[in-house]
C-alpha cells in the first residue's frame, strides 16, 4: 500500500471526491493561490497546502479562492449547500470561527430542523486546530467542545492519514454540516494509504490496541500519544485498550462504554481546555453507565484551564505528554481488584 | 570455504523490506536439517516460523532475538565441524562486508499490475520469468493477491506465477455479478484471456479452488494440473458464521476472534492481519462484494456450487491439500475423493495450508509442475 502524508490523503480524498461528484466544490483563503493576486496560480494550494493542484485540474469555478472575510465565505458555503452543491470549505485557523458563529450554529445546522427535513446542508467545513506549532494562544486552540455542543452538525477528529482520506470522503458524502479538524502538527506524518476510494462511517469508534489493564480513550492527535504509551506499557506487562471515537458527534458511546467496562480503569486523553471538553462528557458517560464495572476514578489527561502560550518552553509543557498518559495508567492499575 | 552456508532473513511477499527475530528454535551446536523451522519472525504483516534452507550444524548466531534486519541478511551460519572458528570468523565478516544495507532496505516494492477485461479491472501480481504453463494463484473469500507470500516467490522460480485479485477484492473490480462460483470462473478466464495465458497450473485456495475447478469444467483444456487447496465446492458444509462475522465484525477483538477460526495456532494472526480485513471492507464497493458472494456462492448457509461428482470429467492432473484442523471448510470433503485425485492431509494445520506449512505446499505444487 502507498504510503503518504495526511496533507497528500486529503487533497487524493478531495479530488476524488471532485472527480466522481461536480457538485462538489471547495473555497476558502488562498486555497488556489491568491485570485486576483500578481504571481503564479496555484501557487500554494492553500496556506496548508492540501489543495494544491486542484484548481489547475477543477478549474475557478469549482476552485474559488475567497476574500479575507470568514462570516462571508462560510456564510456562502452554507447557502450553496442548501441550494444543493456540495461545498468544502477551509477555514484556516478554528480560532477564527467566532465570527461565523451564527452562520454555523444558528443557520447551516439548523436549516434541516427548521424546515421540517425538506432541506439538507452537506457542508464540510476543513479546519486546523491544536497546540505545538508555536503560533500562540489566537492559533493554537481546540475548539471542538463548542460544535460537539451543537445538535445539527457532525464533528470529525482524524488522528492519522489512513483515518483523514476516508473520514473526509464520508463527511463530503454526509447530508448535514459536518465540521473537519485537522491539527496541524500532523500534515507531514505518513502512512499506508490506499490508492482507492474508501469510507469511514461515523459515530464508529476506532479500537488500535486491545488490552486487559486499562481503557484510554483519546481523540485527534492525542490517539497518536496514546497509542504510544500503550506500547510502552505492553513492553511492561500492562497490556492497555486504546479507543478513537473518530467522530465527537455522533459519538460511539456503545465501543466507549463496553471498552471501559471491560478494563474498569479509565484514562480520558483530550487536548482542550479540562471545562467542558470531550474529557469531561466522557466521563461522565462512564459514570452514568457502567459505574459498577469500574475499579478505580476516571483520569482526565488534558491542557490546562489556560491560553496556549507562545513561549516555546511553556507551550511544550501544556501540551498532554505520553508520558502524562503512561504515569497516569500505572496509578490506575495499581488501584482496584 | 563453501561448506559455510548462510542463513539469512527471508523475503515473505513482494511488501516485505526487513524482519524481526523474535525466537530461535535451534542454538549454536545444535544440527539442523533442511525445512526443519529453526527460528520465529516477525514482519509488518505476519509471524512465522522459518524453515532452515540448510543441513548442518549451527555455527554461529549472527542475529539475536529481538534483532531487526533487512531481507537477506545474515542471520546465522552452518558448518561442519571441521571448518575451524577462525573461518567462520573470516566468513561472517565478509558477509556484514559485502552486504548492502541501503539497497537491501529499498529493494522492497514491486507493484501489482493491472488487466483491463471484459468483467472490469483485474489486479495481479506477477513474478518470474521461466518458460511454460504459468502458475495461477487464486485466493478465497476475503483475500487477494498478497496473501501468497510464502508460496508465490517460490514457485516463480520455476515458472512464472501469477496471483490474482478475484472481482470484489483487493485491487479489482468491485461488481461480482449475481455472485457465484461460475461468474468468478468467468472472470478468471477473461483474465486468462487479456493476459494471453492460454494452458495454466491453477491453484486455488478455498473458494478460489471451487473457482478453478469451474474453469477447467466450463472450458476444459485450460488447466495443465489443478492443485486444490483446502477447497469449496466438494461438499455442502460451510462455516458460516465465519463468513458472517468476517463481514459483520469491526472491532478488532471480535475481528480477530473470526480470522482466527482461519488458523490451527492463532498466534499467527496479528493486529496488522486484523486491520488490513477492516481496511479491505471499508473499500468503496467491498461491503457490497462480499454480500453478493455470501447471497450467491454461499446462500442458504451451504455451498451453492459443488463438483465432486464432476471431478472424473478433468483430465488434468488434481490433486487435493487440506488441513486437519480446518474449521472453515472440513476436511472430511476430502475423504471420498475419486481414484486418481492425490490427496495430503496435513496434521496441526487449519484452513491456511499454504501459509501454515508453506513448504509442503509448495513442494506439492511444484511435483505437478516440474
Amino acid at each position: 500500500m502507498p504510503t503518504k502524508s495526511f496533507r497528500d490523503a486529503l487533497n487524493e480524498g478531495l479530488r476524488q471526491e471532485m472527480e466522481r461528484d461536480d457538485r462538489v466544490i471547495i473555497m476558502g483563503e488562498d486555497i488556489a493561490g491568491g485570485m486576483g493576486a500578481p504571481g503564479e496560480d496555484d501557487a500554494w494550494g492553500g496556506p496548508l497546502g492540501v489543495t494544491k493542484g486542484l484548481m489547475p485540474q477543477f478549474g475557478r469555478e469549482r476552485v474559488l479562492d475567497t476574500p479575507i472575510s470568514e462570516s462571508a465565505f462560510i456564510g456562502c458555503a452554507a447557502g450553496a449547500a442548501v441550494t444543493g452543491l456540495r461545498p468544502v470549505a477551509e477555514l484556516m485557523f478554528v480560532d477564527f470561527m467566532g465570527v461565523c458563529f451564527d452562520q454555523i450554529f444558528n443557520q447551516a445546522a439548523k436549516f434541516r430542523y427548521m424546515f421540517g427535513g425538506k432541506a439538507t446542508t452537506p457542508l464540510v467545513i476543513r479546519t486546523m486546530y491544536g497546540a505545538g506549532f508555536r503560533a500562540a494562544s489566537q492559533h493554537s486552540q481546540c475548539l471542538y467542545p463548542l460544535f460537539t455542543h451543537i445538535p445539527g452538525l457532525k464533528v470529525v477528529l482524524p488522528s492519522n492519514p489512513y483515518e483523514a482520506k476516508g473520514l473526509l470522503i464520508q463527511a463530503i458524502r454526509d447530508d448535514d454540516p459536518v465540521m473537519f479538524f485537522e491539527h496541524k502538527v500532523l500534515y507531514d506524518d505518513e502512512a499506508d494509504v490506499p490508492d482507492e476510494i474508501y469510507t469511514i462511517p461515523f459515530g464508529e469508534a476506532n479500537v488500535t490496541r486491545e488490552g486487559d489493564d486499562a481503557t484510554v480513550i483519546a481523540f485527534g492527535r492525542m490517539v497518536n500519544l496514546a497509542n504510544e504509551a500503550a506500547d510502552k506499557l505492553g513492553a511492561a506487562g500492562i497490556t492497555v485498550t486504546v479507543v478513537d471515537p473518530r467522530t465527537t458527534s455522533p459519538l460511539d458511546k456503545e465501543t466507549i462504554l463496553e471498552t471501559a467496562s471491560e478494563t474498569g480503569r479509565v484514562v480520558v486523553v483530550d487536548e482542550a481546555h479540562p471545562r467542558c471538553n470531550l474529557a469531561t462528557d466522557i466521563s461522565a458517560l462512564i459514570c452514568e453507565n457502567c459505574f459498577d464495572d469500574m475499579k478505580a476514578p476516571i483520569k482526565q489527561i488534558t491542557g490546562p484551564h489556560a491560553p496556549v502560550p507562545f513561549s516555546p518552553s511553556l507551550e511544550d509543557l501544556y501540551i498532554p505528554k505520553v508520558e502524562a498518559i503512561e504515569a497516569a495508567v500505572r496509578e490506575l492499575v495499581g488501584k482496584g481488584h | 570455504m563453501s561448506e559455510i552456508r548462510p542463513i539469512v532473513m527471508p523475503k515473505w511477499g513482494l511488501a516485505m523490506a526487513e524482519g524481526k527475530v523474535l525466537e530461535w528454535q535451534a542454538g549454536v551446536g545444535d544440527v539442523v536439517s533442511e525445512g526443519q523451522e529453526i527460528l520465529d519472525i516477525e514482519t509488518s504483516k505476519i509471524v512465522n516460523s522459518h524453515e532452515s534452507p540448510v543441513s548442518g550444524k549451527i555455527r554461529r548466531i549472527v542475529v539475536d532475538e529481538g534483532g531487526t534486519v533487512p531481507v537477506g541478511a545474515l542471520l546465522g551460519v552452518c558448518a561442519p565441524e571441521t571448518v575451524s572458528d577462525a573461518e567462520i570468523e573470516d566468513y561472517v565478516a565478509e558477509f556484514l562486508e559485502n552486504f548492502d544495507w541501503e539497497a537491501a532496505s529499498e529493494d522492497s516494492v514491486a507493484e501489482p499490475e493491472f488487466a483491463d477485461t471484459p468483467v472490469g479491472r483485474i489486479r495481479y501480481l506477477r513474478q518470474g520469468n521461466g518458460e511454460g504453463a504459468p502458475i495461477i494463484l487464486v485466493h478465497g473469500f476475503g483475500g487477494d493477491c498478497m496473501g501468497w507470500s510464502f508460496n508465490q516467490s517460490e514457485l516463480a522460480e520455476f515458472r512464472p506465477a501469477y496471483a490474482i485479485d478475484l472481482p470484489g477484492h483487493g485491487g479489482s473490480e468491485k461488481n461480482v455479478g449475481d455472485g457465484t462460483v461460475s461468474y468468478l470462473a468467468r472472470s478468471l478466464s477473461a483474465f486468462l484471456d487479456a493476459v494471453g495465458i492460454r494452458r495454466a497450473h491453477l491453484v486455488g485456495h478455498s473458494l478460489g479452488g471451487a473457482v478453478s475447478a469451474a474453469l477447467e469444467l466450463e472450458s476444459p483444456g485450460t488447466a495443465e494440473s489443478i492443485s486444490l487447496i483446502a477447497p469449496a465446492g466438494l461438499g455442502e458444509d460451510i462455516n458460516i458464521d465465519f463468513i458472517d462475522g468476517f463481514i459483520s465484525q469491526r472491532r478488532m477483538r471480535k475481528l480477530r476472534a473470526v480470522l482466527e477460526m482461519l488458523v490451527a495456532d492463532s498466534s499467527l494472526i496479528t493486529d496488522t492481519m486484523v486491520e488490513d480485513v477492516n481496511k479491505f471492507k471499508r473499500l468503496e464497493g467491498s461491503a457490497e462484494a462480499l454480500a453478493a458472494l455470501r447471497n450467491g456462492a454461499f446462500s442458504e448457509c451451504r455451498q451453492q456450487f459443488r463438483f465432486e461428482e464432476r471431478l472424473g470429467a478433468i483430465s488434468a492432473p488434481v490433486q487435493v491439500i487440506w488441513g486437519r484442523q480446518d474449521r472453515i471448510l472440513p476436511v472430511a470433503h476430502a475423504e471420498s475423493l475419486p481414484d486418481g485425485i492425490r490427496r495430503l492431509v496435513l496434521e496441526d494445520v487449519g484452513h491456511m495450508p499454504h501459509m501454515e506449512s508453506a513448504g509442503e505446499v509448495n513442494d506439492a505444487i511444484l511435483s505437478f509442475v516440474r
